[in-house]
């Protein structure tokens, strides 16, 4: 649910990854890259990104669940995760893998669907997020000015109400709810810490070279935004998308253990709230908590020590050894 | 310094205005109609007394008034306190049943907070550049800022509440005492209270190890450390003067946080039935209350923000700078 700290570093300044390579010559044949010549910019890239531990174990277990969540419940019996397919209250065992709930329902099949409405969620509120946080933050560090001021009002007004009580009432008042409806009201209240950081990046890159060219050349302000100031902040831009995804999933399976999950599906902070409200813990249904939650704690940690990994990747000078 | 305050207190004010503003939109303009749901939770077959029943929320609501006057009749009541009548427990007033549960909240939450914050700086300062402890302390922070409070929660109660038996898993207090102050009662509250503390406390205590150790580390590689070092200051020293710069951006962000802090403590509350504001907004949603509701999120609302006004005035303390009207201190 801490989306900040790994972001806080004040000073990491935005690399520039995505330089043109300089030389203009006829373009090698393939393959014979010479071994003196230096490497280009997303080669260097790719070199470190392979060579990460943190990078690839992230990437890894969060590719492994996400696979999980996308082909399992093509493997499983019914297309009901909810179906009362056995015996009630079993523990693991080789036909009802993670067990079964007090009702006798298949707690892998639900963790199965439950990952898919994670990784959904995720991805909506996530993408929602980033892309009003690149809007607003943008904008107001580039534009400066009256526009800046009202921005960045707007953004610490947003910035103190607390998410989840906002969502509560909004969630509250609907009568159906969906994953993406859900994943829409997150990325409508999870924006403004990122806004306010692309915001101070956006700033320092105002004032280079490069910035001044494509203005004295006439260039209009989106047109700079999005061709010199955005490619020049990518990494830092994704890496923020990384962190809003990681944070829409924890604030999602709040909402849902609070009861307002979405109405039509099952999820995995659902799964932890029918597990609290059936008293799963006093009857000693282990299998029936443990998975959901092991779930959001392996996406999200994933995640975040992914986004550790790619700051050393883009960030020369976090690189160890 | 009186510029800073001046721009802090105004953006508090707006954003009471914008919060109270919310709370009286999305009744009106969510899709849906709240009083056919709120009569349609009285299960009332009559339609006479389902007519009476309408027009008695039309009327509580104002519905039948302009929205204009409407949205003045929500503020006047609102700032002589009259949060309106809860449903849930019926004749009694919103702001009396919060300001029960009120106390529990505060006295899991303050202490909470306070403590990870003050516990993981000191560990994220003491791992920043010390291979062993890093390697420690590190994964393990990442693990913990990556669960989910109510996860924590559940686990701690089944490992120490419901396995080992040492305390209990449900509730403020036992049900065979009444809260009073006397010395049963207190010991009583506190053995109901370790777990959920607890639970709190671990989840926010990696997300500050965290951002102190990449705080020290880059104070470290600054300048005025290399500085230091060259004039042969010993290493304890520039640490210290590393921290004194560290804490800084940790004070914003504990600012930052309170938001996610809060929502933490409402779903502990919920995993150990305690009976704080979470508590309340679990049976609010369940009856469909929504005053109670509402009510509650102003209560969260206004709480932030005399939070938040407390960390600015600590700021002003902490870094000079602000005093003495140079930069720092983002507003």
């Amino acid at each position: 649910m801490n989306a900040m700290p790994p972001l806080g570093e004040p000073a990491s300044e935005p690399v520039a990854t995505a330089q043109p390579a300089s030389d203009a010559g006829p373009p090698l044949a393939s393959g014979a890259a010479e071994p003196s010549a230096p490497l280009s910019p997303t080669r260097e890239t790719l070199h470190y990104a392979l060579r990460n531990p943190k990078l690839l174990i992230g990437l890894a277990v969060v590719l492994v669940l996400l696979l999980t969540g996308l082909f399992g419940p093509l493997l499983l019996d019914g297309p009901d995760p909810n179906a009362y397919s056995g015996a009630q209250a079993v523990g693991p065992s080789g036909e009802h893998w993670f067990g079964t709930t007090t009702f006798g329902q298949d707690v892998f099949a639900q963790f199965v669907y439950g990952l898919r409405a994670t990784f959904l969620v995720g991805v909506i509120g996530g993408g929602i997020a980033a892309v009003i946080a690149m809007l607003v933050g943008f904008f107001a560090g580039y534009r400066g000015g009256v526009l800046d001021e009202v921005l960045t009002m707007l953004t610490n007004i947003v910035l103190v109400i607390p998410s989840l009580a906002v969502l509560l009432i909004v969630n509250a008042y609907l009568g159906v709810r969906s994953v993406p409806v859900q994943g829409l009201f997150i990325g409508l209240t999870s924006w403004p810490w990122a806004a306010r950081a692309i915001r101070a990046q956006t700033f320092s890159l105002r004032t280079r070279d490069f910035v001044d060219l494509a203005r004295l050349s006439g260039s209009r302000t989106w047109k700079i935004i999005f061709r010199e100031i955005a490619p020049n902040m990518s990494s830092y831009l994704f890496m923020t998308f990384i962190l809003l995804f990681g944070g829409s999933i924890l604030i999602a399976s709040s909402l849902d253990f609070i009861g307002l999950g979405p109405t039509d599906s099952v999820s995995l902070g659902l799964m932890l709230q029918s597990a609290q409200q059936w008293s799963a813990l006093q009857l000693g249904l282990w299998w029936w908590f443990v998975p959901p939650g092991v779930g959001i704690t392996a996406v999200v940690g994933a995640l975040y020590v992914a986004n550790v990994g790619l700051d050393e990747v883009f960030n020369p000078k976090l690189r160890e050894s | 310094m009186r510029r800073y305050f001046a721009r802090k207190l105004l953006v508090y004010v707006l954003t009471f205005v914008f919060a109270v503003t919310v709370n009286w939109l999305i009744p009106r303009f969510m899709p849906g109609d709240p009083v056919s749901a709120m009569i349609s939770r009285a299960r009332v077959s009559q339609p006479e007394a389902v007519e009476h029943m309408r027009a008695y929320y039309n009327e509580l609501f104002g519905f039948d008034r302009p929205v204009w006057e409407q949205y003045l009749h929500f503020w006047s009541s609102l700032l002589q306190g009259d949060f309106g009548i809860s449903i849930w427990v019926f004749p009694q007033p919103v702001s009396e049943i919060i300001l029960g549960a009120l106390p529990y909240t505060l006295a899991l939450m303050i202490p909470a907070i306070l403590l990870s914050w003050f516990v993981g700086n000191w560990l994220g300062a003491l791992a920043a550049r010390r291979k062993v402890l890093d390697n420690t302390v590190l994964p393990a922070g990442y693990l913990l800022t990556a669960m989910p409070y109510m996860w924590i929660a559940v686990l701690l109660a089944w490992v120490f509440g419901a396995r080992a038996g040492w305390f209990p898993v449900s509730g403020g207090y036992s049900l065979d005492i009444e809260p009073s102050w006397s010395w049963i009662f207190f010991t009583d509250a506190l053995h109901h209270w370790v777990l959920p503390f607890l639970s709190m406390f671990l989840v926010a205590l990696g997300g500050w190890a965290i951002g102190m150790r990449n705080m020290i580390i880059y104070e470290l590689e600054a300048d005025h450390s290399s500085y230091l070092a060259a004039l042969g200051a010993p290493q304890r020293l520039i640490r210290r003067y590393a921290f004194r710069n560290a804490v800084l951006p940790q004070i914003t962000g504990l600012a930052l946080q309170l938001g996610v802090l809060v929502a933490g403590a409402l779903v502990t509350e919920i995993v150990f039935n305690y009976p704080g504001l979470g508590s309340l907004i679990l049976a609010a949603i369940q009856n469909r209350d929504f005053f109670l509701l509402q009510g509650t999120f102003l209560f969260i609302v206004i709480g932030v923000l005399i939070a938040n006004f407390v960390i600015d005035l600590v700021y002003v303390i902490v870094d000079p700078r602000t005093r003495t009207g140079m930069a720092g201190g983002q507003s």
